[in-house]
């Protein structure tokens, strides 16, 4: 019994060393993280254990799935639980006292919450990109081929309502191209949009790059120089009241390290 | 100008004919369950039998014979049904209740509003023309239903135990109101009451099991009733059995003595009637001609009039209180009923 | 006045009113706490901005359309169901029913695939130049879809209990089967209509799951009250508490006033014996 606990309070040491080195090196969290990682993978002799819970935004579902599952499989004796939401639901559960040891949010306008109500562990690391892309039905029925076709008259197009992130990214790209589009429906959610163009209710619709490729071949996207005066940027923090910071700095250094980059790129995120 | 009826149920052994003449009115009496409703149901159109057919006034009702099909909606009959309970249209006034039938036959609001007051004054209910049923007690509802029934101009008119909901003040009124307003009318009464029978109808039909056991003039089926039924109601005990030399030997073997019809062949189905003051109670058995004494387990006693009457073996017999205190009658008991053989009577069943 | 009456013999154990007040009280909690949270020197401001007017008189339009719409096929439904027996009436019954516990959004992925442009009738619909999706016609569909349950039960209990005494005592005086209809069978149960229609609308109010799947949300076309409210939530929380509130209050005043109609009613209190 003894043992196991003495290498806690090692591991415990440690967490808080990376965490307070994270917060020195605000400008490279990437790097702490790796640094970290390396030393818990690599070397193997702190041994991580125990569970924690990753609050996720919805649109990662794939990738960290995929990146917890691999972590298991790494790290015998842990266990990582993923909740996936929209970015504010999130926010809104954690602020709430919700069991949550990271937390990845789609937007740095969510994590800024969090931060600004102290409940994250030292300055979140920026770990993925997203940009937005068109979505059109396989047999793009209204023929779309650029951004500027989206306000033509009659095209039934669908986007994210203003309020949400992926609509904000949306008014940004509006306002910097000056284009006026005219959407038939403002949804909530990114799920909600895509449901319309995969259904084929509407004709087109805008979302982000990684949700085109989750979508295979229901949907086919079509890339447009403009979504890069919206690029959306991924955070991810631990967040202040973990019970295992170590687990949760050690996931998160994984997510940021290579492994990481390798599969959010696979899903179509860019690198910040 | 008659109703004539024949139907068939077999899901409730129900089989049935009757004829009525123009102004005649029938009582229906019978135990619970012997189809006196599903009776009333088939001619107002409710339910359909399976086979038969009713003619009323020349028009055909229902014919069901294997290869025609004829079937009269409820509306088109012109058999309207007052039953038990008032059932006024709780959201309409007496008035409006009473001028549904003549608004439903296609009259102008004020001819049926005219129609309505005529019944209503009618059945002494013009007071009420303003109530709703709510405020009405059921003496008064029921009332308000009789004209309602009434103005709708039935070609025969259908009651169904319309006394048997109201108290014991309200009846006799309302007993009175339907034997002024039936007379000159055709119509059909269910009953449990034989005072119904007996002012109101022309002619009684007892209902039995689907079929009819009895039919006949009031009076008569009253004082010759050959139906267990019908005994019961006119108050008389009544032995069926098959006649015989000594009288009606039931299936039992019990013999029954009496004063015979001249009529009467042997061998045939036969009653044997007599009132419960004509049985005397004995502790044990008497002997002597022509008397009948049959042994008998006392099933109850009850008071009747000033008499005690004792129920056994499926008779009664009338005796005074004192005569029962000094015999120390109890159920369970058993006793010997003795009839003289004269008070009697047998005829055919 | 009525006080007195409380004062005679219920049956009810002792034990029951203490189960209930914890049941008033897990009901009535959550509106205190979502009460506490409101920013009442916002609250009139929040309330009467343009998105949330146009939203409430969106919600108010949609679910009285939708509710006509519930009346004029959830009373043959409930007649149907009510009065004459026909093979397969407990299946129609339940499929009927099934909107009651379908997640709104299920209800809202069938709706597409019916009235949406690749759906079963949204093909000759489009053809037609009928286009449903993004409409407001969209939106009273989806209230439809899940109101028209709790209509055809009202009133189905309604007839039920009323039994067809009457009807038949209408037929027997002579009145053809829609003066039956017309002149007892729907006063009779007005007040179980009027319950049902009350319900229908409610429920119409608070539609939001199937109306999202289905009719999108676009301000002044489809997006309602509760739509709104779930937009405001990503951004302005107040918002949002402050549109929950005004929903609860627009609930709570149709309910409560349409719930007192019965009593002083036309039908007394014998009418259904």
């Amino acid at each position: 019994m003894s043992m196991p606990r003495r290498l806690g309070t090692a591991l415990l040491v440690a967490g808080a060393l990376t965490a307070a080195l994270a917060g020195c090196a605000a400008g490279t969290p990437g790097a702490a993280g790796t640094a970290s990682s390396t030393g818990a993978g690599a070397s193997g002799t702190p041994k991580l254990s125990g569970a924690i819970t990753v609050f996720a935004a919805a649109s990662l579902k794939s990738t960290f799935t995929q990146l917890a599952g691999d972590f298991e499989a790494k790290n015998p004796g842990t266990k990582i639980t993923l909740n996936f939401a929209g970015s504010s639901d999130l926010v809104t559960q954690i602020t709430q006292g919700a069991p949550a040891d990271v937390f990845a949010s789609a937007d740095t306008k969510n994590m800024t919450k969090l931060t600004d109500a102290k409940l994250i562990d030292g300055a979140p690391a920026n770990f993925a990109t997203n940009v937005l892309e068109i979505a059109v039905p396989p047999s793009n029925p209204a023929s779309i081929g650029s951004f500027a076709d989206l306000a033509k008259p009659g095209v039934k197009l669908v986007v994210c309502a203003p309020q949400v992130p992926c609509g904000a990214a949306t008014e940004t790209v509006e306002k910097a191209t000056g284009t006026t589009l005219a959407p038939v429906s403002e949804e909530s959610s990114v799920t909600d949009v895509l449901g319309k163009v995969t259904s084929g209710e509407a004709d087109a619709g805008l979302v982000y790059v990684t949700d085109v490729k989750t979508a295979g071949d229901k949907v086919r996207g079509i890339p447009f120089a403009e979504s890069d005066q919206a690029v959306n940027t991924y955070p991810i923090a631990t967040v202040g009241t973990s019970q295992n910071k170590e687990l949760a700095a050690a996931f998160i250094a994984t997510v940021t390290g290579s492994e990481g980059k390798k599969v959010l790129s696979d899903a179509g995120f860019g690198t910040p | 100008m008659t109703f004539e009826l024949d139907a068939t149920l077999a899901a409730r052994g129900f089989e049935v004919s009757l004829r009525l003449g123009p102004a005649e009115t029938i009582a229906i009496l019978g135990p619970n369950g012997a189809g006196k409703s599903t009776l009333l149901s088939i001619i107002s159109g409710l339910l359909r039998p399976d086979a038969g057919k009713a003619v009323l006034g020349g028009r055909v009702l229902f014919d069901l014979a294997a290869d025609r099909h004829v079937w009269s909606a409820p509306h088109t009959r012109g058999t309207a049904l007052l039953a038990q309970e008032a059932l006024l249209f709780p959201h309409l006034s007496a008035l409006d209740n009473v001028a549904f039938g003549p608004r439903s036959a296609g009259a102008s609001s004020s001819a049926a509003r005219e129609t309505a007051l005529h019944w209503l004054a009618e059945v002494d209910a013009g007071d009420l023309a303003s109530r709703r049923p709510g405020q009405l007690s059921g003496g008064q509802a029921q009332r308000v239903a009789v004209a309602r029934a009434l103005a709708a101009d039935p070609e025969l008119l259908l009651l169904d135990e319309p006394m048997a909901a109201l108290d014991i003040h309200a009846a006799p009124l309302l007993r009175r109101l339907l034997k002024r307003v039936l007379a000159g009318r055709r119509a059909i009464i269910i009953t449990h009451d034989i005072l119904d029978a007996l002012m109101l109808a022309d002619r009684v039909i007892v209902l039995e099991d689907g079929r009819i056991s009895e039919a006949g003039p009031t009076r008569e089926v009253l004082e010759r009733p050959r139906s267990r039924f019908a005994a019961g109601l006119a108050g008389l005990n009544l032995v069926a059995g098959t006649v015989s030399d000594a009288g009606v030997t039931t299936a039992q073997g019990m013999v029954v003595a009496g004063h015979q019809d001249g009529t009467l062949g042997r061998g045939q189905e036969g009653v044997a009637v007599f009132a419960p003051s004509a049985v005397s109670v004995f502790l044990t058995e008497e002997h002597g001609s022509p008397r009948n004494s049959f042994p008998v387990k006392i099933t109850d006693l009850e008071p009747h009039g000033d008499q005690i009457r004792v129920h056994a073996g499926g008779l009664s017999a009338d005796i005074t209180p004192a005569a029962s205190a000094d015999l120390g009658l109890t159920p369970g008991m058993t006793v010997y009923f003795v009839i003289k053989a004269a008070a009697i009577a047998i005829y055919p069943a | 006045m009525n006080r007195r009456s409380g004062t005679g013999y219920t049956g009810i154990p002792p034990w029951i009113y203490a189960i209930a007040a914890a049941g008033a009280v897990f009901v009535l909690l959550p509106l205190v706490a979502m009460v506490a949270k409101v920013n009442w020197p916002q609250f009139i401001p929040l309330i009467t901005s343009e998105s949330s007017l146009t939203a409430l008189g969106l919600s108010l339009r949609t679910s009285t359309a939708s509710t006509a719409a519930c009346i004029v096929l959830g009373v043959p439904l409930a007649l149907v169901l009510a009065r004459s027996p026909f093979p397969g009436q407990r299946l129609l019954r339940a499929f009927v029913l099934l909107p009651l516990v379908l997640p709104p959004v299920v209800g809202g992925i069938a709706l597409l695939y019916t009235f949406g442009r690749q759906g079963l009738l949204g093909k000759s619909l489009e053809l037609a130049g009928i286009q449903i999706a993004f409409s407001t016609t969209a939106v009273v569909l989806a209230q439809t879809f899940v109101a028209l349950p709790f209509l055809v039960v009202s009133l189905e209990g309604a007839l039920r209990t009323a039994g067809n005494k009457y009807e038949a005592v209408a037929a027997t005086l002579g009145a053809r089967p829609s003066t039956v209809l017309r002149r007892v069978t729907i006063p009779l149960v007005l007040p179980g209509l009027a319950a049902g229609a009350v319900l229908s609308f409610a429920r119409s109010l608070g539609e939001f799951g199937a109306t999202l799947t289905f009719a999108g949300s676009l301000q002044g076309v489809t997006r309602t009250l509760p739509l709104e409210i779930y937009l405001q939530r990503e951004t302005d929380a107040d918002a949002a508490v402050a549109l929950s509130l005004l929903l609860v209050a627009v609930a709570v005043a149709v309910v409560g006033l349409s719930y007192r109609r019965p009593r002083i009613g036309v039908a007394p209190e014998g009418a259904f014996r």
